[in-house]
């Protein structure tokens, strides 16, 4: 008998082949295609990593940039300038600096400016016909021409008082005096009434950020302030500018300088450290806000997860026909992680866009320089990385124990 | 590889399902199914038909006894060998379709070959080629819910070729069709048989199975009956 051996007719005998493999590039198609066809849901799980990583880069874009602006400021400014002033201790009432502060003051080595304000004690008003109670809580001091250098202050209109004249009964406002006193610019000759005296007004100053109390005052030269007004130059303020090196050493030694009989009577103070505790203060609502921006990531991390999960329980069908057709439990579950990923991944870097705009835009109308911190964005594409591939791993190991048979049996 | 060898064989096949009381799928099932040969799977509701059928295709495995395929015991692979002899060597049809509703005809058709490291334009060459052969190739760009469902299941078949298996296994793949489309079905089956192809066909159709050169008869997990129609009718 002859015998017509059944020969496997197509393909590869089973001891020749090939383990199953997927490429990585169709790995990713695969993941994309599953995210395509449900749109609706995988743009919603996305959108909450979306706001999440949104509300982190934007909470660390703006606190940057708020401080940044900030810093500028007290970068301008200077932090190396001390107030003096008489303290308002018991008994100390009126107190007035020793006349001699000024002098003895820039005689320390480490001082590289002075300038002071003397109390005039009149008042001053637009005409003399307002009463005299009325004084609008302007007050009025003497001063010499260096302030400006001292303070870094700047003139909106007109000039500061000069070496020409300073002994000349002329006037010079600060910015809050100038709108009380209802004085926009200097087109035309102003003249203000000044201590029973009509004094002509040769500038209006810029605000002080380092010495608000100037904005409400008006200011004449101290030559001036002894011939038209009779008082003794007792310094009420003293801004003195140090070196930047030396700033705690100088204002050890300042107090005991100016009054060594009574050192405890001399007040100083750095108008900087306000600026920094500003600067430190918006830094510990950063901190809640980041907190809070965590708690968005992490409830849209459980919202990919839940989208997962009700995928694969959806999907055993999917699953099994893609184990019936070569796909081995490792292919089955780095799909899934790779929807999980991507998904997040997607909503990191909507959100990442969605931060930097919102930084964008608020702080451009704040007025600050927009400063997008590199690790927020590192960080944050970083998070959702991390949150799909802890959100899809359960998932997708579940994926890869769904048995093919149930999945694809039909009795 | 010895010519005859049987393309798949059971021996002492059991498989068992945990629960309370534990459900007996099959119970220490032996067969031979030589290569060429077109075979249905007939049996009620719940007789362990499908179990058996994806136990020949690797897709499960058995408690106990071991699968052959070509002579090589299934039961020592890991899973990426077992996947790739469904991959490559077995296609498997089934009685709901499971294309994917979003990609169009050929893609799923192409999908077929998906495991086996074959490029994009490869795959769906292939693809287009199977479809040109059952007829569809007009359908190729149409999604799945724009066919009826003797050609969604056309389609199904023509995954399932896609990578030319030697086994094709379908499980009640005319369950969901009205006759004309069963009829047609599967005389695209005999045709398949005709090349050379091994065909396993479990179906609870009696005309169907009558129709077959054998049937194998399960009834409560065991094998009840063997019966060959004589080739030459």
């Amino acid at each position: 008998m002859t015998f017509e051996p059944a020969q496997p007719a197509h393909g590869t005998p089973v001891s020749a082949i090939a383990p199953s493999r997927l490429r990585l590039s169709e790995v990713i198609r695969v993941g994309l295609g599953s995210l395509a066809a449900r749109k609706l849901r995988s743009v919603l799980s996305a959108l909450g990593i979306a706001i999440g990583i949104a509300s982190l880069v934007s909470v660390l874009g703006l606190s940057d940039s708020s401080k940044s602006a900030l810093l500028d400021q007290i970068g301008a400014l200077g932090t190396n300038l001390l107030t003096v002033e008489a303290g308002s201790g018991f008994g100390a009432g009126d107190a007035a600096l020793p006349s001699t502060a000024v002098a003895t003051v820039g005689r320390v080595a480490t001082v590289e400016a002075t300038a002071a304000v003397y109390s005039v004690g009149v008042g001053v008003y637009r005409n003399d016909l307002v009463p005299e109670d009325r004084t609008g809580g302007i007050s009025v001091f003497a001063t010499d021409p260096g302030l400006m250098g001292t303070l870094n202050g700047s003139v909106a209109h007109g000039a500061f008082i000069t070496e020409a004249t300073r002994a000349h009964p002329v006037a010079v406002v600060g910015a809050v005096a100038a709108e009380r006193l209802g004085i926009r610019d200097l087109d035309t000759p102003v003249e203000l009434y000044l201590g029973g005296r009509w004094v002509e007004v040769l500038g209006v100053l810029e605000p002080f950020a380092l010495a608000a109390d100037l904005d409400r005052a008006v200011l004449i030269g101290d030559r001036a302030a002894e011939t038209y007004y009779n008082i003794e130059l007792a310094p009420t303020v003293v801004y003195v500018r140090v070196d930047e090196d030396h700033i705690d050493a100088t204002r050890d030694v300042l107090a005991g300088t100016i009054d060594p009989e009574n050192p405890e009577e001399v007040e100083i103070s750095r108008p900087s450290d306000l600026l920094e505790a500003r600067s430190a203060a918006e830094s510990s609502f950063t901190g809640l806000f980041l907190g809070l921006g965590a708690v968005a990531l992490l409830v849209g991390g459980i919202g990919v997860a839940n989208v997962m999960v009700i995928g694969v329980i959806e999907r055993r069908g999917e699953i099994g026909l893609r184990r019936a057709i070569g796909a081995t439990r490792a292919h089955i579950r780095r799909q899934f992680l790779t929807e999980a990923l991507t998904l997040a991944s997607l909503g990191g870097a909507v959100g990442v866009l969605m931060g930097v705009s919102v930084t964008y835009v608020y702080a451009t109308m704040q007025g600050w320089r927009v400063i997008i911190p590199t690790v927020a964005l590192a960080g944050g594409l970083a998070a959702s990385v991390v949150i799909g591939a802890i959100a899809g791993l359960y998932p997708a190991i579940r994926a890869a124990k769904v048995s093919p048979t149930e999945a694809l049996r039909s009795d | 590889m010895n010519p005859a060898t049987p393309a798949i064989e059971l021996r002492e096949v059991s498989k068992h399902y945990a629960g309370s009381p534990p459900v007996i799928a099959l119970d220490r099932v032996s067969v031979q199914i030589g290569h060429g040969e077109m075979v249905a799977v007939v049996g009620q509701s719940g007789s362990g038909k499908s179990t058996m059928l994806h136990v020949m295709g690797t897709l499960d495995q058995p408690t106990s006894g071991s699968v052959l395929i070509e002579g090589i015991d299934t039961s020592a692979l890991p899973d990426d060998r077992l996947a790739a002899i469904r991959g490559r060597r077995v296609g498997f049809v089934f009685q709901r379709f499971f294309l994917l509703a979003g990609i169009p005809i050929i893609d799923n058709v192409a999908n077929g070959l998906l495991y086996t490291g074959a490029s994009r334009p490869e795959r769906r060459t292939a693809a287009q080629a199977v479809l040109e052969r059952v007829g569809l190739s007009e359908r190729m760009w149409h999604r799945p819910n724009e066919l009826s469902g003797g050609e969604t299941q056309r389609v199904a078949i023509s995954r399932a070729l896609v990578h030319e298996p030697a086994f094709v296994l379908a499980d009640e793949p005319t369950g969901n069709l009205d006759s004309a489309s069963s009829a047609s079905i599967m005389d695209l089956f005999h045709s398949l048989h005709a090349e050379g192809r091994t065909i396993v066909i479990v179906t609870h159709n009696e005309a169907i199975a009558a129709a077959l050169p054998r049937q194998l008869q399960i009834l409560d997990g065991r094998l009840e009956r063997d019966i060959r129609i004589d080739a030459s009718r």
